[in-house]
């Protein structure tokens, strides 16, 4: 692999651009590998990178349907935040969140990784008491947050309206090394280093169906022909019915729509990412100026990607209300992905009925910000058959009863 | 927008007037059930690519349930029938196995 340095772009000056490699291959398919993963995602990406790094199993094959990063990884409003409320949830994110800090380096590829703080704002007494509840579970995780009042809302977000006719704002959860990344560079800079391991990355290479021997997995068919493997995860987000499906098995997951929207780029007007849980809407500017823009999901099952109007006409409103100089901006782009929710709105890393298939599924609205943490526990549990990491996270908590309930926590679609 | 035919009040219904309520035909396990049926009853759900079959409720019209068919890959509807009935009518069957040829939704075909 050649590096990206300061150096390498003076060097490239002096040669018209001439010298830039490819920064992955695209290889035909072997006939088999020592695992696949299903889904090249931020989630199934990292597994990959993760069983190279840490484990150094690097015939793995990545089988995409469509383009690397085209599912929910490059569709979604980039907030990385770690401050959720059960134990289980918090170290899964804080370990992501700590990776996001030195990825850039560690990928040698610019993840634009921006520490500008997170603020979820409390609007109801009711709020107000449940993020101060969070904000002391955790100070006992580890994880740096705080519970600032309305003064300090206002001083961090000057156009925020704390005045609000309906909600007035009382205060906000504040994680300061929260914040936003590049979402396609995530999947980029993955693929990148894993290509470089000599994994193999395939795109256009649909799953159509999964083949097994006494219970247990021997390959997959694909729209490119039949594919051997010891091992199998399954990281396709919204399709994860449909690949358990194939496999034999059900999951506790609905997939619905859920949308997003960029304005028409504007001088820089904020420099936190702001929630607001009970108007329901979040807002923060990308580096190019645009006004990044989400709201809720829909309530019903949905494959196509497109979402409901009336969401996106909620969301506005909300946001009219919390940030009024808004109002008169205009909206670029609009789009909808296919999120996996679960039960209790936590994730499943998991072993499955069938041996040697693993699913990692159920990040719903806010998997982005776990990609690093969850790519490390998927490759941990596929090698060893657990991990720390992952062990509350298994489809058995549906059987017993041991949820991992982030409802309230997770609040706004995110 | 999706728009749904109220069986009951005969209004065809925006989406906006109504509130979906999930998979349809769901079978409550009982006091003597395993704990896999009780998850399966619970949390599994068929969460089809393709023909389902949902309850909704026309929340903001006449305040009833009923049930739809739908294909949730093209959002095309099949149509709507009454809440009070364990499956699918057989004309309504008869019409999605015309436009669906080969469909497959728990045990009807
Ligand atoms: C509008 C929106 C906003 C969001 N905002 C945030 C946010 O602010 N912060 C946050 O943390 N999270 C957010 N999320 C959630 C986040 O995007 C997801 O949880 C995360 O990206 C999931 O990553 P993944 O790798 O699991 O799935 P994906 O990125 O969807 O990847 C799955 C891949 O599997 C492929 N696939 C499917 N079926 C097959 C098959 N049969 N064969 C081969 N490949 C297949 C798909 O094409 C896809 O590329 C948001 C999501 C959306 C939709
Ligand atoms: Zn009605």
């Amino acid at each position: 692999m050649k590096r990206y340095s300061a150096f390498a772009i003076v060097r490239e000056a002096f040669r018209q651009h001439t010298g830039w490699p490819r920064a992955w291959a695209s290889p035909e398919p072997r006939e088999r590998y020592d695992v696949i993963i299903v889904g090249a995602g931020g989630h199934g990406l990292a597994t990959a990178y993760y069983l190279g790094r840490n484990f150094g199993i690097t015939n793995v094959a990545v089988l995409e349907k469509g383009w690397l990063g085209g599912g929910n990884t490059g569709r979604n409003t980039t907030i990385i935040r770690s401050n959720y409320l059960q134990d289980a949830s918090a170290a899964i994110y804080e370990k992501a969140r700590s990776l996001y800090e030195t990825l850039s380096q560690e990928l040698n590829f610019n993840l634009m990784f921006s520490p500008r703080g997170v603020m979820m704002l409390a609007q109801t007494e009711h709020e107000v008491r449940g993020y101060r509840r969070t904000a002391e579970a955790n100070a006992l995780q580890g994880v740096e947050t705080e519970f600032i009042g309305r003064e300090r809302v206002k001083e961090l977000c000057p156009i925020i309206n704390i005045e609000g006719p309906r909600y007035p704002v009382l205060g906000a959860l504040w994680q300061p090394r929260g914040g936003t990344a590049r979402h396609d560079a995530v999947a980029w800079g993955y693929a990148r280093a894993c290509s470089d391991m000599g994994m193999h990355i395939i795109q256009r290479c649909e799953v159509t169906g999964i083949r097994t021997e006494g219970g247990r997995v021997t390959g997959v068919s694909t729209t490119r022909g039949d594919i051997g493997c010891n091992k199998l995860g399954i990281v396709v987000a919204g399709h994860s019915g449909v690949l358990a499906q194939m496999a034999g098995f059900r999951l506790p997951i609905e997939s619905v729509a859920l949308q997003a929207m960029v304005s028409e780029p504007v001088k820089p007007c904020m420099d936190v990412v702001v929630m607001a849980n009970t108007v329901h809407g979040y807002m923060s500017q990308s580096d190019k100026g645009e006004m990044v823009i989400g709201g809720g999901a829909d309530g019903f099952n949905n494959y196509t990607q497109r979402g409901s109007f009336h969401h996106i006409e909620e969301t506005v409103r909300a946001l009219c209300e919390t940030f009024p100089i808004i109002s008169r901006l205009k909206m670029l782009r609009q789009w909808g992905g296919i999120v996996d929710m679960t039960g209790d709105r936590s994730p499943i890393i998991s072993k499955t009925p069938v041996e040697n298939i693993f699913i990692n599924c159920g990040w719903g609205t806010g998997g982005f910000k776990a990609i690093p943490g969850s790519g490390w526990a998927m490759a941990e549990l596929m090698v060893k058959g657990e991990s720390p990491l992952a062990a509350e996270f298994g489809l058995n908590r549906f059987r017993e009863g041991r949820f991992i309930d982030e409802s309230v926590a997770a609040g706004v679609a995110h | 927008m999706l728009i749904l035919h109220c069986p009951y009040c005969g209004v065809m219904a925006d989406e906006t007037e109504l509130a979906p309520g999930g998979e349809a035909h769901l079978r409550r396990a009982g006091p003597e059930s395993s704990d896999e049926e009780f998850m399966a009853y619970l949390f599994e759900r068929e969460n089809p690519r393709g023909v389902h079959f949902e309850r909704w409720r026309h929340a903001l019209g006449c305040g009833k349930w009923f049930h739809a068919a739908r294909d949730t890959a093209t959002l095309e509807v099949f149509g709507t029938y009454p809440a009070q009935v364990t499956e699918p009518p057989e004309a309504l069957l008869e019409t999605i196995r015309e436009k669906r040829p080969g469909w497959q939704w728990r045990d009807l075909k």
